[in-house]
């Protein structure tokens, strides 16, 4: 037999890191550092789902302490101390009492998680009343947003108004693959399936930016497919819809400017064929649709909202695209790689930056 | 009460030839297999481990640059793959093969020839995998290899993902039947199935759940492999196939996997606690109910992977209900447990602190567990890192743990020297505190919005310092492991020597030599009890305290083997690598179609020679014995001997 060896404050250590971990998590809420914070709800649906997480980790936090108390307190009890030889113990095989108690026990814990559990995925699911209606469409790496009533296509950047249900229909082309639409502080996610239609429902109590991302792995740019939701009061967010129904800022022919310039080489170099610049002989679409170019400079970002939409972001990605963002424009998945000069460039930004 | 069973009369032990490497790669002795599983499992570990590293330091600072997105989308799905498949799993078959049979009083598996052919169809399936790496890059299509992601990669990555699973899975298949046949036929005279220690009634549970999951993935990788090469539609939307379909298959097999990968581990934490409190497991049959009901239950929570889906409030309230119950179970190990250690005489040695840091940290994985069956935060966790840390809490504190306690215990039994004890207390505590700073950290980044299986983020949304903290988390944990290893090594080659019973065991394998003989056991045993060691050792007094007996009954490792009664072992054959060599050869050809049909035709060539080599092998073989016991009576036409010499112990046992 060899010698039990004990171990000096071994047992309170076992729970400390997870203990500090826990408390943590429960003093991060509301932080305002943390823009995609779950635990920062800022729409009913996303408190409703708070206030049950909340409750949850309360209780779990109690059955925490108590096991992992119970834990310590039988190791500590219970451990040879040093250089002490093991004794003869009673060899007791079970109590039926006690595992009566420790099956019914967490049985009744569980049962009160039920039932807000089931009465919250029933509340979520609820269809919304008076909602502005959008198709989100997931596309590798970016998003496109159709509003339905309102006819405003844009990408990556969704505005809505505050205090108002927004009603997503989540659908992406079935060459395409899954994606997940998720804005932590307005909801949980819903995937975005290929061949499938589904619906979340957003709200935002405050205006404001939201951020979320692409939550399903989604191939080689998944962590580049970003994404914000813009929270304006019903006023600026009508202003909002009417400067995106506004005609295009398209230089007329006979400008000499380089705008002009840019307009032509965005015709001239294929552009239109994954753009559109509506109102304009640039249709877009086709095989490989790109982002709708025709509110640009509205946006603050740009290519799944990863970049600051300036200059100098916009001449690199015209210069080479893949080396900012990879992604797999042979395969039709993101932009390809123009071969532009540095005139050409300049022509394109001035013209793109000019699309208010 | 069982009779004395006379060992059959056969060939001498010894018969299988030593050392050399020859000896290994036809070996049909489930020490021998056991022992490669683990080597091999331990490196797939460190190279997952090395994976990970490198995960995190791309992640250890915001807009990360050590690997660009395609070489981290390779990687992580190489860690994970590697870890499930190619780590936990096959270590969790190296202890059940080397430890199962010795427990239950057999001195072979029911099949030991498919027993060798598990092992390298997983080693030439693990090699299989990984070889991409020099062929064109890793899978890096995410361990779940979600179609039609997974059907859209143009480069054959993700065909050696699904073709590398599914022979992974034909060995593990083969592994669970002729586990499940051992258990049910070879148990000693007495060994009844409530004798049977913990740790064999969760590899049998394992073992199940495999036979019964495994093939529902199987169809759907089948599905990815024709999609991909065929041209079928399986998963594609475009023509009325649905990517959602493989989710339910891939989960219908990936939830038991949970279970494949956490109860052997549960297993062997049920024979440590009860060792080191020199108490019996409390409540053993309601541990092992409990470990059976979590299998069953396993089945049936598939869709809990899939809450963002879009399956509709009935389907998620019923998965989120169902994945609850699972915690009804759980709960009853962790308290039994505890109860084992309550009243105990505790002694903490390096088995004793993993298996205790198995509970704790087991413990955090199954809470945070009960908060994904709340279906609506699970749309906020789901995909989040809160879901890597969940995870990492029940895989790694708990399976990883659980395997170092039985590493920690067994290895003076295999291999006779007992791992140094100060050097296991500092794997211990490096492994422990460098865990919790990896994962603990990242429930927060989770609940902060951090998605997972992205290659970078950006500064700006708080999640540098936890980010930071995880990434040097992981180098400890990298440290605890060379720990380990200079322990292995150092131990391997001068360690204390074990003896037979170096712990004070409680089961049959301690009741042998340390490593015990080809045979096992010079003489079946015969059971009477759980704990049926102890309780030959162990007489008890007035006040119902063991009593040290002064005669040793059980302890027959010092007796040489009765000649009189021969031991019959199977005989080495070399068609089992053979075959396995046969079937990764078909797999590699099948990737460089059409060239590759010269290849394909050449492991069909080689495969039918293994199954008609093995099919007509003479079981007397000349490396066997030579004292043509083939005539005595009692061979009786049956093919494999060491089925027989159990068959006649299985007689003893009835009445």
């Amino acid at each position: 037999m060899r010698a039990a060896v004990s171990t000096r404050e071994k047992p309170r250590r076992l729970a400390g890191g997870s203990l500090v971990a826990m408390a943590v998590v429960l003093s991060a809420c509301g932080s305002g550092d943390t823009p995609q914070n779950t635990l920062a709800p800022a729409s009913e649906r996303a408190r409703n789902i708070d206030g049950l997480f909340t409750f949850t980790l309360i209780l779990a936090a109690v059955v925490f302490v108590l096991v992992q108390g119970a834990i310590i307190y039988t190791v500590v009890k219970f451990r040879l101390k040093k250089g002490e030889e093991p004794k003869p113990v009673k060899q007791i095989h079970g109590n039926t009492r006690l595992e009566i108690a420790w099956t019914i026990a967490p049985a009744l814990i569980l049962a009160g998680l039920a039932v807000p559990t089931v009465q919250t995925i029933f509340e979520n699911a609820e269809s919304p009343v008076d909602a502005i209606e959008i198709t989100v469409m997931g596309h590798q790496w970016w998003w496109e947003y159709e509003y339905t009533d309102l006819g405003v296509v844009t990408a990556n950047e969704m505005h809505i108004p505050v205090g108002r249900d927004v009603f997503l229909t989540l659908e992406t082309d079935t060459t395409d693959v899954i994606h997940s639409f998720w804005v932590p502080r307005l909801s949980g996610k819903r995937d975005v399936v290929p061949g499938h239609v589904n619906t979340i429902t957003i709200s935002a109590d405050e205006p404001g930016e939201y951020l979320g991302q692409c939550a399903e792995f989604c191939g080689l740019s998944h962590a580049n497919m970003r994404l914000r939701v813009y929270a304006h009061e019903p006023a600026d967010f009508d202003a909002w819809v009417a400067s995106q129904l506004a005609a295009a800022a398209i230089p007329p022919d006979t400008d000499e400017s380089l705008r002009s310039t840019g307009w032509e080489l965005f015709i001239s170099k294929g552009c239109a064929a994954c753009h559109a610049v509506n109102g304009t002989e640039a249709a877009g679409g086709g095989l490989n649709p790109g982002p709708n170019l025709t509110h640009f400079a509205q946006r603050n970002t740009f290519a799944g909202a990863l970049f600051e939409r300036n200059d100098e972001n916009l001449r690199s990605w015209l210069a080479n695209p893949s080396a900012m963002k990879p992604m797999q424009p042979d395969l039709n998945r993101g932009m390809p790689n123009l071969g532009l000069n540095d005139e050409e460039i300049t022509a394109l930004v001035a013209f793109l930056q000019g699309l208010t | 009460m069982a009779t004395v069973v006379e060992a059959p009369p056969i060939s001498p032990p010894g018969a299988q030839p030593k050392g050399g490497i020859w000896a290994w790669l036809t070996s049909v002795d489930h020490k021998k297999i056991g022992i490669m599983y683990g080597v091999a499992a331990m490196a797939f570990f460190i190279l997952g481990g090395i994976e990970a590293l490198v995960i995190r330091l791309q992640l250890a600072v915001p807009e990360g640059s050590v690997v660009a997105e395609d070489a981290y989308n390779q990687l992580f799905t190489m860690h994970g793959t590697t870890m499930v498949f190619l780590f936990v799993m096959p270590i969790s078959a190296a202890f059940g093969n080397y430890f199962m049979p010795i427990m239950i009083g057999a001195r072979d598996v029911a099949f030991p020839r498919l027993n060798a052919l598990s092992f390298w169809i997983f080693l030439a399936g693990g090699i299989f995998i990984s070889s991409s790496f020099f062929l064109g890059g890793f899978p890096d299509g995410a361990w779940v290899g979600y179609s039609p992601l997974a059907t859209q990669a143009e480069v054959i990555r993700m065909d050696f993902w699904a073709l590398g699973l599914l022979i992974l899975g034909v060995a593990s298949l083969l592994g669970a039947v002729n586990f499940i046949t051992t258990i049910f036929t070879m148990r000693a005279p007495g060994m009844t199935l409530f004798r049977m220690p913990v740790f064999v009634w969760m590899q049998m549970v394992v073992a199940f759940l495999l036979a019964f999951s495994l093939p529902l993935v199987t169809v759907g990788l089948f599905q990815v492999i024709l999609d991909r090469n065929f041209g079928t539609l399986f998963y594609d939307a475009a023509t009325g196939g649905d990517p959602v379909l493989w989710q339910h298959l891939f989960w219908l097999f990936g939830h038991p996997e949970v279970y494949i990968l956490i109860l052997p581990a549960m297993g062997i934490v049920s024979e440590v606690l009860p060792t080191f409190s020199r108490k019996p497991l409390f409540g053993y049959q309601f541990v092992v109910f409990a470990g059976a009901a979590i299998g069953f239950l396993g089945f049936g929570v598939w869709a809990h992977h899939m809450f963002t889906a879009g399956l509709g409030p009935v389907a998620e309230t019923a998965f989120g209900l169902m994945t609850m119950t699972i915690a009804v179970p759980t709960g009853i190990k962790i308290f039994n447990w505890l109860g084992t250690m309550w009243g105990g005489s505790v002694s903490f040695t390096t088995p004793m602190l993993f298996a205790v840091g198995f509970v704790a940290m087991f413990t955090i994985g199954g809470l945070s567990g009960v908060t994904h069956s709340i279906v609506p935060a699970d749309t906020q966790q789901h995909d989040s890192y809160y879901v890597v840390a969940h995870f990492h809490y029940v895989l790694f504190g708990g399976a990883v743990f659980g395997i170092f306690s039985g590493v920690y215990y067994w290895f003076g039994k295999v291999f006779g020297r007992l791992l140094d004890e100060p050097l296991g207390k500092l794997h211990f505590w490096l492994m422990f505190i460098g865990f919790n700073l990896t994962f603990a950290p990242m429930h927060i980044l989770g609940l902060n919005g951090m998605p997972r299986r992205i290659a970078t983020y950006g500064d700006g949304l708080g999640w540098n310092l936890w980010n930071l903290v995880a990434t040097v988390g992981s180098f400890i944990i990298a440290l605890s492991i060379l720990v380990f290893l200079v322990n292995a090594v150092r131990s391997y080659r001068k360690g204390e020597p074990a003896g037979a019973d170096p712990w004070d065991g409680r089961t049959l394998e301690w009741s042998t030599t340390s490593p015990p003989a080809d045979y096992n056991f010079a003489e079946v045993p015969i059971v009477d009890a759980i704990d049926d060691f102890w309780y030959k050792k162990y007489g008890e007094d007035d006040n119902h305290l063991p009593v040290r007996l002064d005669t040793d009954p059980r302890d027959l490792s010092a007796r040489e083997p009765d000649v009189e009664h021969h031991v019959h072992l199977p005989s080495p054959s070399y068609y089992p690598i053979l075959l396995a060599v046969g079937i990764v050869t078909l797999a590699y050809g099948f990737l460089w179609l059409p060239i590759g049909y010269l290849a394909m035709a050449a492991g069909l060539g080689i495969m039918l020679w293994a199954i008609f080599g093995w099919a007509l092998e003479d079981i007397d073989h000349p490396m066997g014995d030579g004292n043509g016991h083939g005539d005595g009576g009692d061979d009786g036409g049956g093919r494999d001997a060491a089925a027989e010499l159990v068959g006649s112990g299985a007689e003893g046992t009835s009445e």
